[in-house]
């Protein structure tokens, strides 16, 4: 044999013996550290699996992290198109509720995300239902199961009726850990369309009054009323909290013409808007 | 302003000079051959009853000084009319501070008569030796070293007070030789509930207290000596019928460790170095108070580590004295708070959130004797005073009120004094002219909804504050020849950026049932002025009378009256005295308050007097001898309140009292 024709060979096998020695260095990271498994999803080809920091969905905002084995090869699969459908069984109707669209975690090769809020829950945690649609290399796929959800012990979410005869859903997002100083705090607010549609509100205000009940409805100074980010298509604004314990956000809702569709001042004689979200740390 | 401060430093430097006014109340109590000194004790104070007084009791008698009244225990001093922020209170020139942020534990209240020498009050200025103030200097004197061989001594005082059934117990033993002595004292209070005049019984006005301590000195050879002093300070069941809270426990421990090198043949002559420590833990609660808006408990707690190094020197006419001195201080105090719906978890916050403080400065002090009759005497304190919030929770919360600060302020300090003193056989003048900056306090600089119950608000510090400026002018006054004494004494204070709680109407109070939330910052200046007159004259060897009349007076730049300012004060006392026996009736009070300040929260205050009758005896069993004291206090029984007593509680009514002591040799 000759040199020139051995030459590519070693070359050809130089590289790949390389590559593949890259490959097997890579650290492997732990996409889901920190996180809590809430349940899988199966179908008869993947195991969609659901992650969040607590591990179980409860009543307000969920953040949730997805993941899709593929059952034979126990790969999981990076290149999965998402979207999801909550459901809610009442007796005589069904509704879903508030979510996001279904996005790659940043900087993670396997991880999706998404939130879901879900507004209300049967007091056993029945009720819910989770469709899980994907693609994946232009296969369409479904899964779907019911879920369990629990009641938040606090109220960081309602549903109401505006004073322009439309449904709305507020719900808290942050702060996730509330600390005594001005911590800012991040609101969802959405309209319910019809049962299935849930747009976000663009461009409302949000008052804020944060009171603690238990120490005679104090109040804090230096608080923001919520506005509207076009970014995070969410609601923004300084919450001051003086102290830990049980607060009261009261929060009036106010359309971009300065109706007040929802919610009262907080005075004397009433001590509680009739919109308001709770926190406790 | 700037010109009158400028001319005030010409002044100061120019050499003309001021009053530098040093009261000091020998104690009489367990170390008890101060007691008979009558006539040096008369002379400092002629108003010493009972030889087993508080500290606070011996403090009240001093002109300048007024106690400010919370209960029947840990009463605050203030001087020239101004509280414990603008004072520098130390315990033998070490720093403490208080635990509490409702002031209920004032220094003076850990530590007893039994453990000290004597109390050095200076006024304004004169007061910088161991730290800036504005208002005065108050320095709780330990024993010096007591190298007397004069082998084991002790003494028994024991005290019963019909009003609050107030019992007293100290023991006091000391054993000494020429190079070694050891003192080691205790003393026990119980008082239950006092009763005002007309048998009205004040409710959780009790209080349980006791302490003990251990001074010990060892002399190395002729020019070194080491002493060791341990003070260990409880009280607990402390009731403050003024406040909406009590003091479960406050408990102190005081260490330090000093070097003393003395020697007359070298430039020095003498030099004190100390090393010190002291912890104050302070549990405030609400658990006797039976109807409560809100269940809270408030612990703080305040640590402290210090030295100083003293050296005194004498130049020709010039008797120096220098002090280099630093500490480092944290105070932390919290609450919590639990709501009366008991599904509601319980709230807390840190009031004071760990606040280290920092300081170091040098004093120095000149007494130049110009001639036999003058003395010119000037005094400096430099120094560098930094506080920073330790916890980021602390800083955090302060946020919420001043987004833009940072965890660190750093400030320096000024003080500058001199007096000028003519003394002649029969007259003495003296004037005095003073500048001097403190920062701002814990509570003042960094307190988060501290809830004041005199005025009703909670108050939020300012970490902001600059620090607060006095320009101080004080002269004094006396003639006396064999028989007659007359004196006059008066000081003037121009503070600027006086600081005091300002209502801030859109913030809204924590404390439930609080008339609103103040904040603290300063006024541009305010003005605080004060005058004294004694005067006494003796009928003979031993029947004297003797008198004292006083007026204050203190104004901000706003034009309110500043809270607190005294009214007009009287004393008048008859007394009788020989080596033996002494017996003294006495009569003291207040004019009417008609510069209260309603806009800090004060109400009028009516007059009052109240009449005091007092006898004592000394008597001798072989070598061992017996001192009795015992009087009624409030014959009258009057039921009053000074301007002092907060939320106008009313004061001790008639009260029988006897002390006892016992000293073996």
């Amino acid at each position: 044999m000759k040199f020139k024709y051995i030459l590519p060979i070693l070359l050809i096998t130089l590289f790949t013996v390389s590559c593949s020695t890259d490959d097997n260095d890579a650290p492997i990271i732990n996409e889901i550290e920190n996180l809590i498994k809430i349940q899988d999803i199966a179908n008869a080809t993947h195991t969609i699996e659901l992650f969040n920091n607590t591990g179980d969905f409860k009543t307000g905002y969920n953040n949730v992290s997805i993941r899709i084995k593929e059952k034979a090869s126990s790969i999981y699969i990076k290149n999965a198109m998402l979207s999801w459908m909550p459901m809610m069984q009442m007796p005589t109707m069904q509704h879903s509720c508030p979510k996001s669209e279904i996005t790659k975690s940043v900087g993670k090769e396997t991880v999706y995300e998404g939130f879901v809020i879900y507004q209300m829950t049967n007091a056993d945690g029945s009720g819910w239902s989770l469709t899980v649609n994907y693609s994946i290399d232009g296969t369409d796929y479904t899964a779907s199961s019911d879920i369990v959800v629990l009641q938040s012990e606090k109220q960081n979410t309602t549903s109401f009726m505006g004073s322009d005869d439309s449904r709305y859903i507020i719900a808290l997002i942050e702060p996730n850990e509330p600390k005594i100083t001005i911590n800012d705090l991040k609101v969802g607010l959405f309209k319910m369309k019809n049962m299935m549609t849930f747009p976000v509100v663009e461009d409302y205000t949000i008052a804020l009054d944060p009171r603690m009940p238990g120490m005679g409805n104090h109040s804090s100074p230096n608080n923001t009323d919520l506005s509207y980010n076009a970014e995070d298509h969410m609601y923004h604004g300084d919450l001051s909290l003086t102290m830990t314990g049980y607060w009261v956000l009261n929060l009036k809702l106010i359309n971009n013409h300065g109706d007040v569709l929802k919610g009262e001042d907080v005075t004397e004689e009433h001590t509680k808007s009739s919109l308001y979200l709770e926190l406790e740390f | 302003m700037k010109k009158l401060i400028i001319y005030s430093i010409i002044f100061l430097f120019s050499g003309f000079t001021f009053a530098q006014e040093d009261v000091t109340i020998k104690k009489d109590t367990t170390k008890l051959d101060e007691i008979i000194v009558l006539g040096r004790r008369k002379l400092s104070n002629y108003r010493q009853e009972k030889t087993l007084s508080s500290i606070d009791e011996y403090l009240e008698k001093a002109n300048k000084v007024t106690m400010i009244k919370r209960g029947n225990y840990a009463w605050e001093p203030t001087i020239n009319n101004m509280n414990s922020d603008r004072l520098n209170v130390t315990i033998d020139g070490m720093q403490i501070f208080g635990a509490c942020t409702d002031k209920m534990d004032p220094i003076t209240s850990y530590v007893d008569v039994s453990n000290l020498e004597k109390v050095s009050v200076g006024s304004g200025q004169t007061g910088t030796e161991n730290g800036h103030c504005v208002g005065g200097g108050i320095d709780l004197k330990l024993p010096a070293s007591k190298y007397f061989e004069s082998g084991l001594k002790t003494s028994i005082d024991l005290g019963y007070e019909t009003n609050g059934n107030y019992k007293t117990g100290g023991l006091d033993m000391e054993y000494s030789s020429s190079n070694f002595y050891i003192n080691t004292d205790g003393i026990f209070r119980k008082s239950d509930n006092y009763e005002a005049g007309n048998s009205q019984e004040i409710l959780y006005s009790q209080f349980l207290k006791y302490n003990i301590s251990l001074q010990t000195g060892f002399k190395i050879n002729e020019n070194h000596s080491i002493d060791a002093n341990v003070i260990y300070d409880k009280a607990t069941d402390v009731g403050y019928p003024a406040l909406p809270m009590d003091v479960s426990l406050a408990e102190a421990l005081i260490t330090s460790v000093t070097h003393n090198y003395s020697n007359d043949s070298t430039f020095i002559k003498t030099l004190e170095t100390k090393l010190y420590f002291n912890t104050i833990t302070h549990i405030m609660d609400d658990s006797k108070r039976p109807d409560v808006p809100i269940r809270m408990d408030m612990p703080g707690w305040s640590d402290t580590y210090g030295f100083y190094s003293k050296a005194t020197t004498n130049i020709n006419k010039h008797k120096l004295a220098l002090n280099f001195n630093g500490f480092y201080n944290r105070s932390l105090a919290e609450m919590t708070m639990y709501p009366n719906d008991s599904n509601q978890p319980a709230m807390f916050m840190y009031t004071w959130p760990d606040i280290r403080t920092f300081y170091t400065g040098v004093f120095a002090k000149d007494d130049f004797s110009l001639n036999d009759n003058e003395t010119l005497s000037t005094s400096i304190r430099l120094g560098y005073h930094n506080n920073i919030i330790a916890k980021d929770v602390g800083l955090e919360s302060l946020q919420i009120f001043y987004p833009e600060i940072d965890d660190t302020k750093s400030r320096f300090l000024t003080s500058i004094a001199s007096d000028y003193t003519f003394k002649k056989k029969s007259y003495d003048v003296s004037f005095g002219l003073g500048y001097g900056e403190r920062a701002p306090s814990v509570s003042e600089g960094y307190g988060f909804f501290l809830f004041n119950s005199f005025d009703s608000y909670d108050y939020i510090g300012n970490p902001t504050l600059k620090n607060e400026k006095a320009i101080e002018v004080n002269a004094k006054a006396n003639f006396h020849n064999s028989k007659f004494h007359i004196g006059v004494e008066a000081s003037y204070f121009h503070i600027m950026d006086y600081i005091i709680g300002d209502i801030d109407a859109s913030l809204s109070p924590m404390t439930i049932g609080a008339n609103g939330v103040r904040v603290y910052k300063a006024l541009s200046n305010a003005s605080i002025f004060d005058v004294y007159l004694n005067s006494s004259y003796k009928f003979s060897k031993s029947f004297s009378v003797n008198g004292t009349l006083g007026y204050n007076y203190g104004t901000g730049s706003n034009n309110e009256n500043l809270p607190l300012i005294k009214p007009i004060s009287y004393l008048a006392e008859f007394s009788y005295s020989t080596t033996t026996f002494n017996s003294a009736i006495q009569l003291e009070g207040n004019g009417n308050q008609s510069n209260y300040s309603s806009f800090y929260g004060e109400d009028e205050t009516p007059a009052y007097g109240v009449l005091n009758f007092n006898l004592g005896n000394v008597f001798y069993t072989n070598t061992n001898k017996w001192i009795l004291k015992y009087g009624v206090e409030n014959i009258l029984d009057a039921n009053y309140s000074t301007y002092a007593d907060w939320n106008n509680i009313p004061r001790q009514g008639r009260n029988f009292y006897m002390n006892v002591s016992f000293v073996i040799h």
